[in-house]
């Protein structure tokens, strides 16, 4: 066996060989890849386990909401919103509804802005649970996932006795609410207020110290302040880095300007701030709902307007603070009865796009720990 | 709805008084826009009695109407910030409105990197929330690029808008936010706008062999959309 060559191990000499480069290789991961959170697909670059490089390929879910809505009238088009985010249509209806409002000029009630203001802060809080659930499973904490889908169905109950529908609601009516507040609303928020405080506590004890949980997102995809301005980060992620911005607190929209709260924010802008960021989050919108529900104003749901809404030319953005990031509706209107032109602003479109920057440098187990934090829902991305 | 008891609805006489042999009226009644037109057979119907237009009788008392508030609409803007922008370049701001109190620059095409910059560092307008495009076919210059900005300093929105006809290039801004990377991609997706300086102006949401610009005015779906079936499934229509 010394001779090797005859063994035909070795190419003899003459043919030829493709030489396997031993530095960089490229894996592509998606779009049916369970840790994706739908249908993303990301091409890697990889030096061996470090990512060198990467491109986030989208588009698999787009429908075309923009050019539906050009078609639709204004009524007509605001259940397609809440296809967008799915696992946060209330938001979605809020932003919409209120962009229309503001361009027609007419002001939804004060009854019917608190209630939105209560069950937009209980969606983000479902929001927020769903991504801990997935977020914590793909980084391979079993356990919250059962935890945050126990509480998350509490919400949905909430919804479904208010609007008849858990995910996408269409809760909301341009111009107020079809539905009044079913009886025991009140005592039904209370209640998982009530309960909700201690259960974050139990999710803190599960994650919040434990050395596997910190292993994996201490340092983890860092986004520093001034790279989330630059690349248009918004809502936790651009928090969680420092800044502390909130469009609840800057430009106060549905009835936030009457409540106290806090904008929770991180330091390092890592995946372990951003966690923290979101955790606090909950608490603080608890604490939103908690205040609301003391005190619904009593009167009308619905501002005076005509069944045919035909906005005056013009135009108008208008940004809510969706659990992802800011929301933007900007709408021109010919006058007609149908949007001329209706342009959403998606968080999670944009945040993606720091996915590149964040991923750099790390490993391939990391990538779904990043793909998990920006909390990105494909619905929304591609639109 | 329930404070909304049909006051939009032309004031109709209820059923009681009205003579019982007049006949249903042929036409249905106007669907609540307001100014439905007259209703022909009325007036010879119910001209003899004729009540001096009686309020709802059956009807809870109206509540009182809000004054007309003037609906919302663009007006010229003129303050300090505009008159900063207009000192510093001059005719290049060929516009400055306001809509729905949001403050409104057009801006010129050629210099659009260049007020951007500016807009970002002396300006504080530091955060693109959002780049997108509007169509006017109608238009000499087709399309609106919009930009949408945001000062984390002053807390205030300004949108900067560009006029760009279809063979007209628009500058990349990506070198001032690269926020605007995939803001740009999409709006060449959608609408086939070109950013001239861009790193890599490629399709974002559709295909790359995807024909057409769907966000565009113009823009058939069902054409493509038989096209395929034509090539594909060898039958002349799906629909």
């Amino acid at each position: 066996m010394s001779d090797t060559r005859a063994s035909g191990f070795l190419p003899q000499s003459g043919i030829e060989t493709t030489v396997l480069g031993a530095d960089e290789i490229i894996l592509n991961m998606g779009p049916q890849h369970p840790s994706t959170h739908g249908v993303l697909r990301v091409k890697l670059k990889l030096d061996g386990e470090k990512v060198v490089e990467s491109e986030c390929i989208i588009g698999y879910l787009h429908r075309g909401v923009e050019k539906i809505a050009e078609h639709r009238s204004y009524q007509q088009f605001a259940p397609y919103v809440d296809r967008m985010d799915y696992v946060a249509a209330v938001s979605n209806g809020l932003g919409y509804c209120e962009a229309v409002e503001k361009l027609m000029g007419v002001e939804a009630p004060p009854r019917a802005r608190v209630i939105r203001t209560i069950l937009t802060e209980l969606q983000r809080i479902a929001s927020h649970l769903l991504w801990l659930g997935t977020h914590a499973l793909d980084i391979g904490a079993l356990t919250p996932v059962f935890y945050c889908f126990r509480e998350r169905e509490e919400i949905l109950k909430i919804f479904e006795k208010y609007c008849g529908a858990r995910l996408t609601t269409h809760a909301f009516r341009i111009g107020g609410l079809q539905y009044e507040a079913y009886d025991g609303m009140e005592q039904d928020v209370r209640r998982f207020c009530d309960d909700f405080a201690t259960k974050i506590e139990e999710y803190e004890q599960l994650l919040t110290e434990n050395r596997i949980w910190v292993g994996r997102t201490r340092g983890v995809g860092i986004l520093t302040a001034e790279d989330a301005i630059a690349i248009g980060a918004t809502g936790p992620v651009i928090r969680a880095s420092g800044v502390k911005w909130d469009i609840r607190k800057a430009m106060p929209y549905a009835a936030y300007d009457q409540y106290q709260f806090e904008i929770p924010t991180g330091k390092n802008g890592d995946t372990y701030d951003r966690y923290l960021v979101r955790m606090e989050e909950m608490r603080q919108s608890r604490r939103i709902c908690l205040q609301a529900i003391e005190n619904i104003p009593a009167g009308p749901i619905m501002a005076r307007i005509g069944k045919v809404l035909k906005p005056p030319p013009g135009e108008v953005y208008h940004a809510i603070e969706a659990p992802k990031g800011e929301l933007g509706y900007y709408i021109v209107s010919d006058g007609t009865t149908q949007p001329y032109r209706v342009r959403i602003r998606p968080p999670s479109f944009i945040n993606l796009q720091a996915f590149d920057r964040m991923v750099r440098g790390h490993l391939v187990a990391d990538v779904v720990a990043i793909i998990g934090t920006l909390d990105i829902v494909l619905g929304e991305v591609d639109r | 709805m329930a404070n909304d008891p049909e006051e939009k609805q032309p004031p109709v006489p209820p059923a009681g008084e009205t003579p019982a042999a007049k006949p249903p009226s042929a036409t249905p009644p106007a669907q609540g826009t307001g100014d439905a037109p007259a209703r022909p057979a009325a007036p010879a119907a119910a001209s003899p009695p004729k009540p001096p237009a009686p309020p709802a009788a059956a009807g809870p008392p109206k509540p009182p109407v809000p004054p007309k508030e003037a609906p919302p609409k663009p007006e010229p803007l003129d303050n300090d910030l505009v008159k900063r922008y207009r000192a510093r370049f001059g005719d290049s701001i060929r516009e400055a409105t306001t809509d729905r109190k949001q403050a409104i620059l057009v801006v010129a095409r050629e210099r659009l990197v260049e007020i951007a910059q500016y807009s970002r560092d002396d300006e504080q307008f530091n955060f693109l929330t959002d780049l997108t495009a509007v169509d006017w076919p109608k238009r000499e210059k087709r399309f609106d690029v919009v930009l949408n900005l945001y000062s984390f300093l002053k807390n205030e929105r300004l949108r900067l808008k560009v006029h760009a006809a279809e063979s007209e290039p628009v500058s990349s801004v990506t070198g001032v936010w690269p926020v605007a990377n995939w803001l740009e991609r999409e709006a060449f997706d959608m609408f086939g706008i070109v950013f001239e300086g861009h790193p890599g102006l490629k399709r974002i949401l559709l295909p790359d062999e995807w024909q057409g610009h769907p966000l565009r005015k113009d823009y058939d779906i069902l054409t493509q959309d038989t096209a395929w079936v034509r090539e594909n499934l060898g039958i002349e229509s799906g629909q």
